[in-house]
């Protein structure tokens, strides 16, 4: 990926693509080359996977060899672990891409420390590991431990200095990790920070609202831009570690005006003509009001029209959909047949949010649809914090319009009449256009009602619709013209005298 | 503890290494001092391989060598290590075990 940046002007120091996916772009290239980034976090925040992987992917996609100086765990283990990432280090080994320094600590001890000393033995033995295998990449992992082996800080210190200036005269650019005792305070314990002072990235593992939540910040580079703040990232068997580059994308969206139909042309009308191309649609209700329907008449559409269609489910299973859709006269399985649809359905629970959302991604790149539905988001809502939720809709949403892909997303109102939701709350700022289905209680009778609260970049009706709904789907007939506080959730019908009145309140003297 | 057992030179030799650093003053300084210490309490008894870990960095590799000086004890097994220049005789006499079953009792030392 290339460096979109405001600092073109400026000789930036030049980046070497690390090929860990999503870094390289908040990274916006890469880590400054030739150099010594700190990379440090917490127990269990992953430092020794991204050290790992950094090497990994140089070995697999750029071709460039590695050296992993490993100072806790012994680098048998490390081949052992690395293996659920499917990364066949012993092979790369033997092929010469790759090659440990063991400096974890050996059977006994180091024995007492008798006079001065520096770290001379392992400087060499990297120098040594770096010729043979010609490496352009060196990963240490993690010094906390070199400073638990030798009392003497002040000398390991020194020494680690030596040996970061060592490897930059090597012309490799290194990793070495650290240990903090917080998520939020010093950068490194032993004062690390000191010698590695340029370039510091922080991994998070913070517990929030029950969940862990791992994140990335590219704390500093020195003399070369990058993201700024906290990026999601996960973990995946197979691949390693995955940064989600939410507000990255966000900024390079562009918008269409090109109309699509919704599947339903009074709701065209409502909404000025139809959707746009590539905006995201909110439609929030109650249970039972009909997003889901309207998302099958969303879809169906898209088919009619010979469009790719694409459909999460999170709240009902394929035979659920298939059969709703049916009662609606919308034949989801002919259409599946055809290639034109694909139902994809899994329930909330069953992994992290941010793990969801590259399952999203990977599915909406392997099936290239030009529609979209999610149904319900409010469903994942569950599984995560607010702040974790509103980034995974960002990122969601950027994703989708960056594809120029209309998508339509549910969200269910916990009450019945009325609606507060805490979904719409987090992410009615982020979607193009808000849909409100309600029921109506009137004269103690339930009807429906539905209005388009929000059409980015385009007039639209501000009536309140009533609709039915039957066999062959949704119709929307006149307006409620004489009820108020549908949307507060308190229908009232006005009297004949009220509705006098209210006519003369702005009539001209 | 069998101090002596009157020919001492029949017990097997004391063999070290000594991992350094080029020739820096650290590095003569650990020699110098190890020399002293072993011919007043191993003579004639131990044997001294001196490693430069700049030219033979893969032995460094597999003893697993970090700091230099390091000294290693190689026989008897099983083996010790000491770090540093060697200057303190206290702990380079403690913790190679000189005292005792590998080494003689010097007389001068307390």
């Amino acid at each position: 990926m290339t460096a979109p940046g405001p600092t073109a002007a400026l000789p930036a120091i030049p980046k070497l693509a690390t090929g860990i996916a999503g870094f390289d772009f908040i990274a916006q290239g890469g880590l400054p080359a030739g150099r010594t980034t700190l990379v440090s976090g917490t127990a269990g925040s992953a430092k020794t996977v991204f050290a790992a992987q950094f090497l990994a992917e140089g070995v697999r996609r750029h071709g460039d060899s590695g050296v992993f100086v490993t100072f806790e765990e012994a680098a048998d283990d490390i081949r052992r672990n690395m293996e659920s990432l499917h990364w066949p280090i012993a092979a790369w080994e033997a092929a010469g891409r790759w090659a440990f320094v063991d400096a974890s600590p050996v059977a006994g001890d180091d024995g007492p420390i008798a006079g001065d000393f520096d770290l001379g033995g392992l400087l060499a033995r990297i120098e040594n590991a770096v010729r043979r295998t010609g490496a352009r990449r060196v990963s240490l992992d993690s010094v906390a431990t070199v400073f638990a082996r030798f009392a003497d800080h002040a000398t390991v210190r020194a020494e680690l200095l030596r040996i970061t200036q060592a490897l930059r005269t090597m012309g490799v650019t290194s990793v070495i990790t650290a240990e903090r005792t917080q998520e939020y305070g010093d950068i490194a314990r032993f004062g690390v920070e000191e010698f590695v002072t340029d370039n510091v990235v922080i991994l998070r593992n913070v517990l929030e609202g029950e969940r862990r939540r791992r994140t990335i910040e590219i704390l500093k580079f020195r003399g070369a831009p990058h993201g700024k703040g906290e990026y999601p990232f996960t973990i995946i068997p197979g691949e390693g570690l995955v940064v989600i580059p939410l507000s990255a994308i966000e900024l390079q969206q562009h918008s269409s005006d090109v109309r699509i139909t919704s599947g339903n042309p009074e709701l065209d009308r409502m909404c000025g003509g139809g959707f746009f191309r590539d905006s995201i649609i909110l439609v929030s209700g109650a249970t039972g009001t009909g997003k889901t329907l309207m998302t099958a008449e969303f879809l169906n559409a898209g088919v009619a029209s010979g469009e790719r269609c694409l459909v999460f489910a999170f709240e009902e299973s394929r035979e659920q959909l298939m059969r709703n859709a049916r009662g609606w006269g919308v034949d989801f399985r002919s259409a599946e047949a055809a290639g034109l649809l694909r139902l994809s359905c899994e329930y909330p629970e069953v992994m992290g949010l941010e793990d969801h959302l590259i399952r999203l991604k990977s599915e909406i790149d392997a099936f290239a649809p030009q529609r979209i539905a999610v149904d319900s988001l409010s469903a994942l809502e569950r599984i995560s914090s607010p702040r974790g939720f509103r980034e995974f809709v960002i990122g969601l949403t950027s994703f989708v319009k960056h594809r120029q892909v209309a998508g339509l997303f549910t969200s269910t109102t916990p009450s019945l009449l009325g609606g507060d939701s805490v979904t719409d709350a987090h992410i009615s700022s982020i979607t193009d256009s808000i849909i409100l289905l309600r029921y109506v209680e009137i004269f103690g009778e339930m009807r429906r009602g539905a209005t388009v609260l929000k059409m980015r970049g385009s007039m639209h009706e501000k009536q309140i619709r009533e609709f039915t709904i039957d066999g062959t789907g949704m119709h929307i007939g006149r307006a409620f013209s004489n009820v108020q506080g549908i949307l507060a959730g308190r229908p009232r019908q006005l009297s004949a005298s009220e509705l006098d009145r209210l006519g003369t309140l702005f009539a001209d003297e | 503890m069998a101090e002596r057992d009157g020919e001492g030179a029949l017990r097997p030799p004391v063999v070290l290494q000594l991992f350094v650093t080029g020739q820096t003053p650290r590095s003569l300084r650990a020699l110098a001092n190890l020399r002293r210490i072993c011919d007043a309490r191993l003579p004639g008894r131990y044997e001294l391989r001196v490693v430069d870990v700049l030219e033979r960095p893969q032995v460094a590799e597999e003893a697993r060598v970090l700091a230099t000086p390091t000294l290693i004890r190689l026989s008897p097994q099983p083996s010790r290590r000491v770090i540093g220049d060697l200057s303190d005789e206290r702990r380079v006499v403690d913790g190679l075990e000189l005292d005792g079953a590998v080494g003689t009792t010097h007389p001068s030392f307390p």
